[in-house]
């Protein structure tokens, strides 16, 4: 009994840990308090700020900026992985793990040596840094992990059906449309939004590759922001809102895996 | 008169080096269903994928209906193939999948669906359109990859060991359904499998393949009876194979005993090797029949009949197959049909190598330096060597010889084994030994000296 109050009381404390800071987050959103942590009464004028226009014009731009680079980002590297992951699965053993372990270095990497390197790539090409730098940045460091959740789908597929598609009259370009990319698709998928996570995400590199002519991200802007004097309060429904489309997207995904199984059975 | 509707020409392969398929001249009549037939490793499914369109022939060419494929790349070729696994598309249903080469092609949806559904008639899977592929069992899964590739009325279909991952009741099932379907679709066949069983029970031809070269084509019954070499005579079916002479035409003797046989043209007294399968030795009571006794070591219930060793008043063994058992330690009297004697030219009759004088009494040979009579030749001459087969000694241990080898291929001779050993860095050695040994067993091989000879210059 004791014991089993004990099990339910840590799982308690820790999902606490884990979930307090965004509930307050969520609830000091609710107020028009300027500092975090006053609470002057129920109100949803953040809210009304953030998506009426009221909130500045340079958090819209990072906002806008961080899902244009992050959808962009996840694109180009899902292709660029994928294309390499089907190249590097079709080389020799030996050189296929000397390309696999060349791919894992960058994962490894601490993103401030990545960050800076970049840093210095681009000063050395004299190129001058901003939105596309950034872009190419982060461009760079998604590429591994597509090329990471793409390989084992192509380890567990058949090596025959690329053949198969051939044999029946499909050109080599249809064999690769029609039978290989739907062997592929969850690889993909599952590697893109790891792409848009990491991109949405990346703070320490975008800072070396932002140059200085302005161009924020959200992680950025936020960092800015921060030290200039105190959170904008529009950044609390932001986050809550933020949040929450990702508990609904992560509660779709799962639901959809859970139907998926529960048919094939 | 059948009509050609492949024919390989010289084609030659190799990958990296090594020789997987060495001039082989074949070619295929319409409407036939031929197997290609031989161990793994022997370029079966090489010569299969070459056709195809996988893989280019180094030298050679194919050619069908007449006309040379050349690089004709696979998806214009007007064949299918039966892959070995399957290899159906997870992601589409069984219709779907049999569909995809129609859809391509741009026949007409009515016509997809009249095709599809009589082809899955056919492979008796009417009722699984819908069905996901990898809810099939094998056997299922199977009939499905036939049907993707019947649908299209290739001109050639070629199967890939398609039953090879089937279990023994579904494979004979399957078997009875494929000669089925060849005889009603009318197409032709090519086949490649590793199991003399699957061979025989299917073909109309039988293509007997061995380290890249054809051993023997042949109907099913010409193969079984009367295989051209000892390796044909052992991977199918069981068999007694043994060295005899033969004495004049007709006449021919083995274990130290003479028979009547029915084959003519060997010379007199020439070396030979003879097949005698095991259900082709009789056992008598009759004193004027018995041509020699053997004493029975042991017995072995094999369903249909028993499988027996006895060994002969000359010291041979051999394997007896009959419906009736004989008690171990027994002694029997047996005879052999003269028609059952399968006489076949040896293919050698010693290791005849090309050598090279390193010096006064030494010769490199295969890559190892050998002790040698070399009077009257000088160091950087080249000869050609004889060692008789029973001359060269293998050893355990690969240090103690002058060469290293692996032991390659097997064969009991009666008395003793022939053992081909392929020597590290190229070449082979034909050893007759009382040892015994496993395939893939690797060791050193010594020659004694005096056992050396050198025939002649090149």
């Amino acid at each position: 009994m004791i014991r089993k109050i004990l099990c339910k009381g840590y799982l308690a404390v820790l999902l606490l840990a884990l979930y307090a800071p965004i509930a307050i987050i969520a609830i000091f959103s609710f107020t028009e308090a300027k500092v975090l942590g006053n609470w002057t009464g129920f109100s949803t004028r953040l809210y009304q700020s953030l998506f009426m226009g009221g909130a500045s014009a340079s958090l819209i731009k990072a906002i806008e900026n961080t899902l244009s680079i992050g959808l962009l980002a996840a694109a180009i590297s899902t292709l660029l992985g994928t294309v390499s992951a089907i190249g590097i699965h079709n080389l020799t053993a030996r050189k296929r793990q000397v390309i696999t372990f060349v791919n894992n270095i960058p994962m490894l990497n601490p993103d401030i040596i990545t960050g800076i390197s970049l840093f210095l790539l681009f000063i050395a090409f004299h190129f001058s840094q901003g939105y596309l730098t950034v872009l190419l940045a982060h461009i760079t460091f998604c590429t591994p992990y597509v090329i990471l959740s793409v390989m084992p789908r192509l380890t567990q597929m058949n090596p025959n059906i690329y053949e198969a598609a051939l044999d029946l009259g499909a050109t080599p370009a249809q064999a690769v449309r029609k039978v290989i990319v739907p062997q592929l698709w969850s690889g993909m998928l599952s590697g893109f939004i790891l792409s848009f996570t990491l991109s949405i995400d990346d703070f320490a590199v975008t800072l070396f590759t932002k140059g200085n002519q302005g161009m924020e991200t959200l992680s950025t802007y936020i960092y800015a922001d921060a030290r200039k004097g105190g959170l904008t309060p529009e950044l609390r429904p932001l986050m809550t809102v933020i949040f929450l489309i990702v508990l609904i997207l992560l509660l779709a995904f799962n639901l959809r895996t859970i139907r998926q199984s529960t048919n094939k059975r | 008169m059948a009509k050609k509707i492949i024919d390989i020409r010289g084609v030659s392969k190799s990958f990296g080096g090594k020789t997987v398929l060495k001039d082989i001249n074949l070619f295929i009549n319409q409407g036939e269903f031929l197997t290609l037939l031989g161990p793994s490793g022997c370029g079966k499914t090489t010569l299969l994928r070459m056709i195809a369109g996988f893989l280019q022939p180094d030298e050679g060419s194919i050619l069908l209906d007449g006309k040379e494929l050349g690089d004709t790349p696979p998806h214009l070729r007007p064949l299918n193939t039966v892959f070995q696994r399957y290899a159906l598309f997870p992601h589409l249903d069984v219709y779907d999948n049999i569909a995809f080469g129609l859809k391509l092609k741009g026949v007409p949806e009515d016509e997809i669906e009249k095709r599809v559904r009589k082809v899955l008639k056919l492979v008796v899977m009417s009722d699984y359109e819908d069905r996901d592929v990898e809810t099939l069992s094998g056997g299922q899964q199977q009939r499905i990859a036939i049907a993707r590739a019947i649908v299209n009325q290739p001109k050639v279909l070629l199967l890939d060991e398609p039953l090879a991952a089937l279990d023994l009741k579904m494979r004979k099932d399957m078997q009875i359904e494929l000669k089925e379907m060849h005889r009603k679709l009318g197409i032709t066949f090519i086949y490649v499998t590793h199991d003399q069983e699957e061979a025989l029970t299917l073909s109309d031809t039988i293509v007997v393949m061995n380290e890249g070269r054809i051993q023997q084509i042949g109907t099913p019954i010409d193969i079984y009876n009367e295989p051209v070499n000892a390796f044909v005579a052992d991977f199918i079916g069981e068999s007694n194979i043994l060295n005899g002479t033969m004495i004049r035409d007709r006449r021919v003797s083995f274990i130290g005993h003479d028979f009547d046989c029915v084959d003519e043209g060997f010379g007199e007294n020439t070396p030979v090797d003879v097949v005698v399968r095991p259900e082709d030795i009789y056992f008598t009571t009759e004193a004027a029949k018995t041509q020699f006794t053997a004493t029975v070591k042991s017995c072995i219930f094999k369903g249909v009949h028993y499988e027996m060793f006895v060994d002969t008043d000359t010291g041979n063994e051999l394997m007896i197959q009959d419906y009736d058992p004989y008690p171990v330690g027994s002694t029997v009297q047996l005879y052999i049909d003269p028609d059952d004697i399968q006489v076949m030219k040896k293919e050698r009759t010693t290791n005849a190598l090309e050598a090279t004088v390193s010096g006064e009494g030494s010769i490199e040979l295969l890559g190892g330096t050998f002790e040698c009579n070399t009077a009257g030749y000088t160091a950087g001459d080249k000869v050609r060597v004889e060692i008789p087969f029973d001359a060269v000694d293998l050893q355990d241990d690969c240090d103690a010889g002058e060469l290293t080898g692996e032991i390659h291929f097997i064969l009991y001779k009666g008395d003793h084994y022939h053992l081909t050993v392929k020597i590290d860095g190229g070449g082979a050695l034909y050893v007759d030994t009382n040892d015994i040994w496993d395939k893939g067993d690797l060791v050193g091989v010594k020659i004694p000296k005096k056992k050396i000879r050198i025939v002649g210059a090149l």
